[in-house]
């Protein structure tokens, strides 16, 4: 250590600066130390805020919000919300890839540019829009339809804003295809769709499921157009944490968001084994 | 690939349910909009189209332009902070041992991937006049007037009589540490990618010839990486000039952008032409930077063909 500090710092050796060592720690710090605090905080034996002073550990909060009706109602309409909508993404976001990695086609370009485009749309413009698009149609779900068919709605514009995104991941994907693996397989007599299923299908999986966990990550993560798309019944965990946090910190907030922070986590971990298996494999 | 016309039904097969999709919940959608901005409200619900420049025109009103100047500057001062920062950060990952390189990433990238929401309430938690952060800082208010009174200096009061609490919540310097916060990881990751792009012999030629360590910075490793710092820059900017939650939750509703007030046409105001009109005008805003952006890199590639 001592012998490479004497020597002159090379022309790419920034990382081992000191000063921009301590940037990169601050910034670190800046990223992870309001998110560890509330995690802390909800273990906080405190009722006022939770986050003022420490009293003590207790798992209470996790207790309370897990027996909070309307909490966990929306916990689960946005887990279903981002299940359902990351399967129609995986699928629109496959086939828009396919489309345009195997087409030619008069003005493609186009065609590509509205695909791209609701991912550069300020998200409360497509909230906006979508929400006035429901209204201006009456589209309505009626009341009283059973779950999960009341969130449509919310289903239809979270499909509408990820799948894009799924189709960008895919499209990656699929540019380490080998085109002669499916001639081969059509000179001996499969069909369109076999090669489609047995060959193109099994090659897009890594970019299916990576794309599909952003797709997933997207819709949880989903607050603005939610909000406008959603009805007085149809509350998801983020528009419910809002109007929660408008009146009051409560710890309860802090453990449901530190159980979602779990989740997103491990989602996090899974696409990344996924994504390096992928790589290994081509 | 091939040829539409070849296939045509399996091209259709694949073309036509995302084409359909978009139209349908994207393009319609916004096609709406457009016809509302140009529309009058007749009754609660109704709003008919009558091509009137009206709710653009209210856009001039002084408190909207207000409102605006002050979108566009928070977004600007937020942007800036996130280049300052975040190039140091792409730098340290860009040069870092291969081996640490994906978990210096990782870090940058982590907070990205947690709820939007959380985070906005993570920070208005810490950030309060009571908040750690205040804490923090009056704890090292302690330790400095303990220092200036050890010196002797203690009875001039230097650093203050007494600790103030920073009010950040529903100040600019809130919203901006909010902006900041939530959009650091847009800012690094293609000033990353301009780093592992580049052509390092630069750098040694550089040092080689004798430039000094800044004076290559400056003058060799930023200019080169500028088409990066330019994609970071527009990709911070964007999203930061829409948001509605930072502000929301870290302004109070003292420290509005464009967003708050179009939600509040929807929610409170009832007044949907408005509303859609300044949603608009957000889309329009987002479309020449684009534009201007893509012009630019035109001109980049055209010029370095010339030459």
């Amino acid at each position: 250590m001592a012998k490479v500090r004497k020597s002159r710092p090379g022309p790419f050796d920034y990382a081992r600066k000191r000063s921009l060592q301590i940037v990169f720690l601050l910034t670190t710090i800046f990223l992870y130390a309001p998110i560890l605090v509330l995690i802390i905080f909800s273990f906080n034996n405190s009722r006022r805020g939770g986050n003022v002073i420490w009293r003590g550990f207790t798992t209470d909060y996790y207790v309370k919000a897990a027996n909070n009706a309307s909490l966990m109602e929306a916990f689960a309409n946005s887990i279903t919300i981002a299940v359902i909508s990351t399967i129609f993404s995986v699928i629109l976001g496959a086939i828009t890839a396919v489309t345009l990695w195997r087409f030619r086609f008069p003005l493609k370009p186009g065609y590509e540019g509205l695909v791209a485009l609701p991912i550069v749309v300020p998200e409360i413009c497509l909230g906006v829009a979508i929400a006035i698009f429901f209204s201006y149609f009456n589209l309505y779900m009626p009341p009283g339809t059973p779950w999960p068919f009341n969130l449509t709605n919310i289903i239809v514009a979270h499909i509408t804003f990820s799948f894009p995104f799924a189709a960008m991941v895919i499209r990656t994907r699929l540019t380490t295809f080998n085109r002669e693996m499916e001639e081969a397989a059509k000179d001996l007599g499969a069909t369109e769709f076999q090669v489609f299923r047995d060959i193109l299908l099994p090659h897009m999986k890594p970019g299916l499921i990576a794309g599909g966990l952003l797709a997933f990550t997207l819709s949880l993560d989903d607050f603005v157009i939610t909000f406008f798309t959603s009805g007085p019944d149809t509350v998801t965990f983020p528009v419910k944490v809002y109007s929660m946090v408008r009146f009051s910190v409560t710890p309860e907030i802090n453990a449901a968001s530190t159980v979602l922070i779990l989740i997103t986590l491990i989602l996090t971990a899974v696409a990344m084994r996924f994504q390096t298996f992928g790589d290994e494999r081509t | 690939m091939e040829s539409a016309r070849k296939n045509l039904r399996v091209f259709l097969a694949f073309f036509t349910p995302s084409f359909g999709w978009l139209v349908l919940f994207f393009v319609a959608p916004l096609l709406i909009i457009f016809l509302y901005s140009v529309g009058e409200t007749v009754s609660l619900t109704e709003v008919k189209t009558t091509w009137t420049l009206q709710n653009y025109i209210r856009i001039l009103e002084p408190e909207i332009l207000t409102l605006l100047w002050r979108s566009l500057w928070l977004a600007l001062i937020s942007t800036a902070v996130c280049l300052v920062v975040g190039y140091p950060v792409a730098l340290v990952i860009a040069t870092a041992p291969g081996r640490w390189k994906p978990w210096l990433l990782l870090i940058v990238i982590l907070p990205f991937w947690t709820n939007l929401l959380i985070r906005t309430y993570a920070l208005l938690n810490i950030l309060g006049t009571r908040g750690r952060v205040n804490e923090l800082l009056e704890w090292l208010w302690i330790q400095a007037d303990g220092f200036l009174t050890l010196i002797g200096l203690g009875a001039y009061n230097l650093i203050g009589e007494e600790f103030e609490p920073i009010v950040f919540l529903g100040r600019w310097s809130g919203v901006i540490i909010g902006l900041v916060y939530v959009h650091l990881p847009f800012t690094v990751l293609p000033i990353y990618a301009a780093l592992e792009r580049l052509d390092r012999s630069y750098l040694e030629a550089s040092l080689d010839l004798g430039a000094s360590q800044w004076r290559t910075f400056r003058s060799v490793l930023l200019p080169l990486t500028m088409a990066g710092v330019a994609t970071a820059a527009i990709i911070t900017f964007i999203p930061m000039l829409g948001s509605y939650l930072t502000p929301a939750l870290l302004g109070r509703g003292q420290v509005d952008m464009i967003a708050n007030v179009i939600e509040r046409q929807f929610k409170g105001a009832n007044d949907w032409p408005f509303g859609a009109a300044m949603s608009l005008l957000l889309l329009y805003v987002t479309f020449i930077i684009l534009a201007i952006q893509a012009f630019a890199a035109m001109r980049k590639t055209r010029g370095a063909a010339d030459g």
